[in-house]
């Protein structure tokens, strides 16, 4: 497994647990450091795909399952989301979103502007209303990581940590001290660097920022987002700022959320920052007051479809690709991990495989 | 002499003096313990120019401000945890 972010950790785990001798290659000292520690740990069921739905949703009820044996660090929070709508136009989506998870069995309420300044006091006031997915969860995201990798070595596998991967070959790896490890198999879950060690797969780094304040307990209830983060997330060109808070357990929030393409420093960007920050402040004018302690950057591993990468590497027999997860690697990691066991061990899958499958990507954009 | 001026910390009125940072004015009234660290522990200012934040204290109804760099104004509302 080269990567202990969250999606390798979970696929150690998984392919551990199902039998197999599973060695976890990582080039930072420990588990969850890349992308997995710069996210901000939503376990959403997102509706812009059936593919999309399925895997999410999927991942969330495994979420719920592993919520039970999580440690109290991985901060697992069952706090539901709000999707905000500002004004009438984006009340008829939550309208449409509101269908849409209704006719598929997911948990839905509509609130109207009354109940919306109910349920979270520190929003401005007069918006439209919002949508309450109340199966909605959040986890910190590098102990869930780390909670995983200490499972898949729990059945003896080897942990290389500190160690980067150099090269692939249907053979093994190689780390960045020359060592060869031999394997059977190896599975490329490296997030937006994955194209380092297979350069043909249509992966790109899509850089986010986040902020995070001091301890304000109670000052957000749910995951909020608002409804214009569809528009912005979906822009392919377009940098774009997005409202987007989280309540930690700590009685901390994370604020976020921005999106670049092709930028590959990362500095963590004033300009950016304060769109983002700005934004924030137009939907809950009191974050203006709270105390931020800390910003930071990360890169997703985006995809032209949205979709990630689960599978056989194309042209390879013992190479497998878990990547291209873009904002979704949190959400969607157990459902990946479980996918890849079973492609990997000929199981059968509890949703259709084929719109993860690494091909597809390849063959629309040879 | 600097003017006489009143604070309210955790509902007792105290008496303090204009240009008084409020973590000094704490530490005058006997106040050692400004907050709960996340672990339980208490906490009081030490580094006194802002950096280390452990002497967060609620101002005027502002969670998590930090003592030593906010001057006391008379009628200030201090609370400590």
């Amino acid at each position: 497994m080269v990567g202990a972010g969250i999606v390798g950790a979970a696929c150690a785990k998984e392919l551990a647990e199902a039998g197999l001798r599973v060695a976890i290659c990582e080039q930072n000292g420990y588990a969850g450091g890349g992308a997995t520690a710069a996210g901000m740990g939503h376990l959403a069921v997102m509706d812009d795909s059936d593919a999309q739905f399925a895997l999410t949703s999927y991942s969330q009820s495994l979420w719920r399952e592993l919520a039970q044996e999580l440690p109290a660090e991985a901060e697992y929070l069952a706090c539901g989301a709000l999707w905000v709508a500002a004004d009438e136009e984006e009340l008829r989506e939550v309208e449409r979103k509101f269908r849409f998870y209704q006719n598929r069995n997911v948990p839905a309420e509509i609130l109207d502007s009354k109940q919306l300044a109910e349920a979270e006091p520190n929003l401005r006031a007069g918006l439209a209303g919002g949508l309450l997915l109340t199966a909605d969860s959040v986890c910190y995201p590098p102990c869930a990581a780390g909670y995983l990798t200490k499972r898949a070595a729990a059945t003896g596998g080897n942990i290389f940590f500190g160690k980067k991967v150099t090269e692939v070959s249907e053979s093994g790896v190689r780390l960045e001290d020359n060592t060869f490890l031999t394997a059977g198999l190896t599975v490329i879950a490296t997030g937006a660097a994955a194209v380092r060690l297979a350069p043909e797969i249509d992966v790109h780094p899509r850089k986010g920022h986040l902020a995070i304040t001091d301890r304000y307990p109670g000052f957000v209830r749910h995951q909020l987002i608002e409804l214009g983060y569809l528009k912005n997330a979906h822009s392919t060109t377009a940098d774009s700022v997005a409202f987007n808070v989280q309540p930690r357990v700590t009685g901390q929030i994370l604020i976020g959320s921005s999106r670049q393409f092709g930028v590959e420093d990362a500095v963590a960007e004033g300009p950016m920052l304060s769109n983002m920050l700005a934004r924030a402040i137009e939907y809950m004018p009191a974050i203006a007051d709270l105390s931020t302690i800390r910003v930071w950057t990360g890169f997703r591993a985006a995809t032209p479809d949205n979709l990630p990468l689960i599978g056989a590497r194309p042209g390879y027999r013992r190479i497998y690709l878990a990547t291209g997860h873009e904002g979704l690697g949190i959400s969607t990691s157990l459902a990946t991990a479980s996918l890849l066991a079973d492609e990997i061990l000929g199981r059968d899958s509890a949703i259709p495989r084929s719109p993860y499958e690494p091909s597809r990507s390849v063959a629309v954009h040879a | 002499m600097p003017e006489n001026l009143t604070i309210e910390v955790n509902g007792c009125e105290l008496p303090a003096k204009a240009g008084m940072s409020v973590a000094a004015a704490l530490f005058q009234a006997g106040e050692f313990r400004f907050r709960i660290s996340a672990s339980g522990q208490p906490r009081a200012a030490l580094c006194g120019m802002g950096i280390c934040f452990e002497c967060r204290v609620t101002i005027d109804g502002q969670a998590n401000c930090r003592s030593c760099q906010i001057l006391v104004r008379d009628g200030m509302v201090i609370r400590t945890s």
